[in-house]
């Protein structure tokens, strides 16, 4: 079969579309019902919707922040992963490399802990 | 499983792009770690040893480099001739234009901003322009950005052209958001800016997904055999360049892509514009040859007549928005598009004669516009910089010497004989009439006259007006700011008076090994 390669993948999406279907049907019946103000409330990430200052204003960006920090070490982790598998082919040209690359990433990380990135308050 | 290989690197050759990159590298440490008020004697230092050390990294490579020891990492990157005439280009530039960005006797704390997130007008916000001294981020982003620059010249598949150009777009999107005064148009001018080179972006991303399609690689060298032996989908070739050269034009401020640059140039810290002006130039042009010349050779008659209609619209749409402006900045955005059309032109020679007369162009005009926008940074008041042509109106008598530098610029950009201007824009005609595009070489012509009038105009308003209360007076300039400028003027009547030894130099480094 020329397609047998395919047949997990659609067994993935399938396992992923009955998750979801499945955890917002059972929902209503097993979740607790507990309301409050804020549940009422409009949702903005880290902002306070209403009422804002005329002509905007500041807005804390701690998220934003975390998000951007998120993505520097996830793309580290995606270049890992391949590395670490193919570890023994590459040899010791590959872990230099790595090195490297994580000492890059480092840089950035240090900048964001001396700059204060890493403090919520 | 297939052994994996693993690339042949040629230090030597990649050693102009490892040391900027490690250096801007340090540069953000140091803003890390070094207490604040010895991050700016020590980032300057820094920045500026590391463009000393690429320039003789470049230097050194340039003896040895022949046609078989170019082409390195995998075939992703061709150091080659051309590459490394403007890598060192982008390196002298830029140190230039980084005295500029590093000059801080003008104004107290230097022409940036200590903290751009601060909201604009508050009076956190004018406590800060009044008295803070600006971020020191400023020189890794510089750096940053040329190292983008120099792979980018030096990039021998799209894909790695690709990234070459994010790397050295992001850090100009948030240098233009920098200026210390009149921030409300500098962030607006960075929104502009990157909003509309993402735009550019895709497209670019777009088309080399359609040449891989057309080709199955996405080497130039493969491509141009492809091309050549007939192989893959006609279609896709077409679509695929036109949407890459949309990308590249957008950066070269080419029309139609160009409706970012006056109020980018304008809203940008004027350090930060010069440095787009003469390095982002040079980078566009040096990646627009690259693309046409190694990658499309065989298609050159099919792209030809676009290319030659989208110079005949840059240099006339240049030329003629260029009479109505009343912003000295904005005058000279609208020249660089003009100044654009000029180098497409030569590109258009399409030959060895075509390819050493644009790098002969790009060094010319980038010296000059540098000096022009030190220029610039000196005329202030209270306020800042004094940028409406009104207020310039009468300088000849307020301050004759800065007045003269600065006619002696406006007169290479407008051609006259004696000056760089005359000698490049001779060295771009003649190398479109060597290739059979006498007709685009009139309509230069044509726009260059109409070009002369702003320019004209300027200095007739500088000498032959009485100064009002409105004329501003003259900053003495820094030690930075006086080197820039006397190397800017001192280059533009160089090549000018004597343009023969930087003639010999592009034409020994006219030929593309991809």
């Amino acid at each position: 079969m020329s397609l047998s390669p395919y047949v997990p993948i659609v067994g993935l999406f399938a396992l992923a579309a009955l998750f979801a279907l499945f955890s917002v049907a059972i929902a209503p019946f097993v979740g607790p019902r507990r309301y409050n103000r804020a549940k009422l409330d409009a949702y903005e990430c880290g902002i306070e919707p209403t009422p804002q200052p005329i002509g905007g204003g500041r807005f804390p960006v701690k998220f934003y922040l975390t998000a951007m920090l998120f993505i520097v070490f996830d793309i580290e982790i995606i270049f890992l992963y391949p590395w670490a598998v193919s570890f023994n082919q590459l040899g010791v040209f590959g872990f230099i490399e790595m090195i490297l690359f994580i000492g890059t990433v480092f840089v950035a990380y240090a900048y964001v802990w001396r700059r204060g990135g890493l403090d919520w308050d | 499983m297939k052994d994996i290989s693993l690339p042949h690197l040629n230090y030597a050759a990649l050693a102009p792009m490892l040391i900027l990159f490690g250096v801007a590298c340090v540069g953000v440490l140091v803003d890390a770690f070094a207490p604040r008020k010895a991050r700016y004697p020590i980032q300057l230092v820094v920045a500026l040893v590391g463009l000393i050390a690429a320039f003789v990294a470049v230097v050194l490579r340039a003896g040895k480099v022949t046609a078989e020891n170019a082409i390195t990492a995998a075939g992703a990157v061709s150091v080659d001739k051309p590459a490394l005439f403007l890598q060192g280009t982008l390196i002298v530039l830029g140190a230039v234009a980084l005295l500029l960005i590093g000059e801080r006797a003008l104004e107290r704390g230097g022409p940036f901003v200590a903290q751009a997130a601060i909201t604009v007008g508050s009076d956190a916000d004018q406590r800060q322009a009044a008295r803070e001294s600006g971020a020191t981020e400023v020189f890794p982003l510089t750096i940053f950005s040329l190292s983008g620059m120099l792979l980018f010249v030096a990039a021998n598949d799209l894909l790695t052209m690709f990234v070459a150009l994010e790397v050295f777009s992001l850090p100009l999107y948030l240098l233009c958001a920098l200026a210390r005064r009149r921030r409300l148009i500098s962030q607006e001018a960075a929104l502009k800016y990157f909003l509309l080179g993402a735009y550019a972006s895709a497209f670019f991303l777009f088309g080399l997904a359609l040449l891989y399609g057309f080709a199955g690689g996405i080497t130039f060298a493969k491509i141009n055999e492809s091309a050549q032996n007939g192989t893959g989908n006609i279609t896709l070739l077409y679509a695929g360049l036109a949407l890459v050269s949309i990308g590249l034009l957008f950066k070269a401020a080419a029309v139609p892509f160009h409706v970012w640059t006056p109020d980018v140039y304008q809203g940008a810290p004027t350090p930060v514009t010069s440095l787009m002006a003469a390095c982002t130039k040079v980078a566009a042009f040096g990646g627009l040859l690259r693309v046409l010349y190694a990658g499309f050779d065989r298609v050159h008659w099919d792209y030809s007549p676009i290319i030659a209609a989208i110079a005949v619209l840059t240099m006339l749409v240049g030329s003629i928005l260029a009479v109505t402006q009343t912003d000295i900045k904005r005058l000279l955005a609208y020249s660089s598009i003009a100044n654009a059309g000029y180098l497409l032109v030569g590109v258009l020679g399409n030959s060895a004669l075509g390819l050493s007369s644009v790098m002969f162009y790009l060094v010319a005009y980038g010296f000059t516009v540098i000096a022009a926008f030190a220029v610039i940074t000196l005329v202030r008041d209270a306020d800042g910089e004094a940028t409406h042509l009104s207020r310039w109106a009468g300088l000849g008598r307020r301050s004759p010497f800065y007045a003269t530098v600065f006619t002696v610029i406006l007169l290479s950009f407008a051609g006259i004989p004696l000056t760089s201007g005359f000698t490049s824009k001779f060295a771009v005609f003649s190398a479109a009439g060597g290739g059979d595009q006498s007709w685009l070489v009139i309509v230069g012509v044509v726009s260059s006259m109409i070009l002369a009038f702003p320019y004209l105009r300027v200095v007739v308003m500088m000498w032959l007006s009485e100064p009002g209360e409105q004329t501003p007076s003259v900053s003495l300039p820094g030690m930075l700011t006086s080197a820039a400028l006397v190397i800017g003027v001192v280059i533009t009547i160089f090549v000018g008076v004597a343009p023969q030894p930087l003639l010999h130099l592009t034409s020994e480094a006219a030929n593309f090994i991809r």
